[in-house]
């Protein structure tokens, strides 16, 4: 697999810093748990937090916060090492950062019908106006209908492949929009596409069908 | 390729009392990581919001989490900082948002030589760290506000966009700049891409 398509350093200093939604930061954990290059990136962003953190200036503590401290460690025990992440599988099981909320494959996965050969499946719904995860399945050669985003929408490529205004796309890649970007993405022949999105703000559909489809499919 | 031996001391002592707190349980170790990390951490806190009271818990929520997890610490790939700042990180996303952070998972991790906390590997690290001080200081002042803002401010880069009145493309080209620099100070053999 060749990965082509990848976060920019914008969004890993976003999941690196912790300011993304939890549903942006699962898409960019899932390509990291696929890219060998974009988690050294990462690395790289956390070496600048801890950097930053170094060069505050100290806030005072509570007076006694470091002897009740010291008293509790005696009763808080040191965990042995263990590898501490399951190593991510390849081929049909789910990259680590998904299995915590999809198990470990998609096999009980409860796909409800969004338009004829494009199915969708709840990760995390959206919280206090902020982003939802969900996924999204592409029959080959169908097409989500022409939409856009007022926030951010990032999307990771699970399995197939799709086409849109972009580019061409397949497993592993990474597509990051923001702003008003509108597209249409259509499956490649062969199989279908899954993919993981998680969309910032409301999706709006343009077109005479987008915008009958729209009360019913709130993505 | 190393730095001539120097005294263990500074930035790189904070990694040998992680290690120390793994291997013996070293309270002296911990008092030490708490002086140094905890009042920091509170700051970052309330930087991102957090009132102080809640800050003060949260930063020694974090020193905790120190000690139980020492173990886990990787001196050959970060330094005692880094691996701080994450668990500051997410337990201000676990208490603060009330939200999980999702980690990447390691699949190189059979491929790594075993955790080394050799004092060579710790001083490499630690030269590193120290180059990484260096270019943040030699930033562009415009590319060193928007890597303050990214890590100290809970918004999106569309909200910095706002806040500061430029673009947000040029938000986002003035931390690839930025990002770019400071992967070269870390050395791209751990921090960055391969050719």
């Amino acid at each position: 697999m060749t990965i082509t398509h990848h976060p920019s350093d914008a969004a890993l200093v976003a999941y690196g810093s912790g300011s993304l939604d939890e549903a942006l930061a699962l898409v960019v954990a899932t390509h990291l748990a696929l890219c060998p290059d974009c988690r050294r990136k990462a690395g790289a962003v956390e070496a600048v937090g801890g950097a930053l953190l170094d060069d505050l200036p100290p806030a005072a503590m509570k007076e006694d916060a470091l002897d009740k401290l010291l008293q509790k460690l005696g009763t808080v025990e040191a965990k042995p090492a263990t590898p501490s992440r399951p190593a991510v599988d390849h081929g049909w099981s789910l990259p680590a950062p998904m299995r915590q909320y999809l198990g470990p494959s998609l096999s009980g996965t409860a796909w409800r019908f969004l338009a004829p050969g494009i199915s969708r499946a709840a990760v995390l719904p959206r919280r206090r106006g902020g982003a939802s995860a969900y996924l999204l399945r592409i029959k080959p050669g169908k097409s989500v209908a022409h939409h856009g985003h007022r926030g951010m929408e990032l999307t990771m490529i699970l399995g197939g492949g799709y086409s849109d205004e972009l580019g061409h796309f397949i497993a592993g890649d990474f597509v990051e929009l923001d702003g008003n970007f509108y597209h249409r993405p259509v499956a490649d022949p062969g199989e279908d596409c899954i993919c993981l999105v998680a969309a910032s703000g409301k999706t709006r559909f343009t077109g005479l069908l987008g915008k009958l489809l729209q009360p019913f499919i709130r993505l | 390729m190393l730095p001539a031996a120097r005294p263990v001391g500074g930035k790189s002592a904070l990694s040998g009392h992680i290690v120390a707190i793994a291997r013996g349980g070293d309270r002296s170790a911990f008092a030490a990581l708490f002086i140094h990390f905890a009042p920091r951490i509170k700051t970052y806190l309330t930087r991102l919001g957090a009132n102080p009271a809640v800050a003060d818990d949260l930063a020694q929520e974090t020193l905790l989490t120190v000690w139980r997890k020492a173990a886990q610490f990787d001196p050959a790939k970060a330094e005692a900082s880094t691996w701080v700042f994450t668990i500051a990180r997410n337990l201000r996303i676990d208490a603060l948002r009330r939200e999980n952070f999702p980690v990447a998972g390691d699949d190189d991790l059979a491929q790594l030589p075993d955790p080394s906390d050799s004092a060579e590997t710790i001083l490499d690290m630690a030269a590193r760290g120290r180059r990484l001080r260096e270019a943040l200081a030699d930033l562009p002042p415009e590319q060193a506000e928007i890597v303050q803002l990214s890590f100290f401010q809970d918004k999106p880069h569309s909200a910095i966009e706002s806040e500061l009145g430029i673009p947000l493309g040029t938000v986002k080209s003035r931390l690839r700049l930025a990002m770019k620099r400071l992967r070269g100070a870390l050395g791209r053999d751990l921090f960055g891409e391969l050719p």
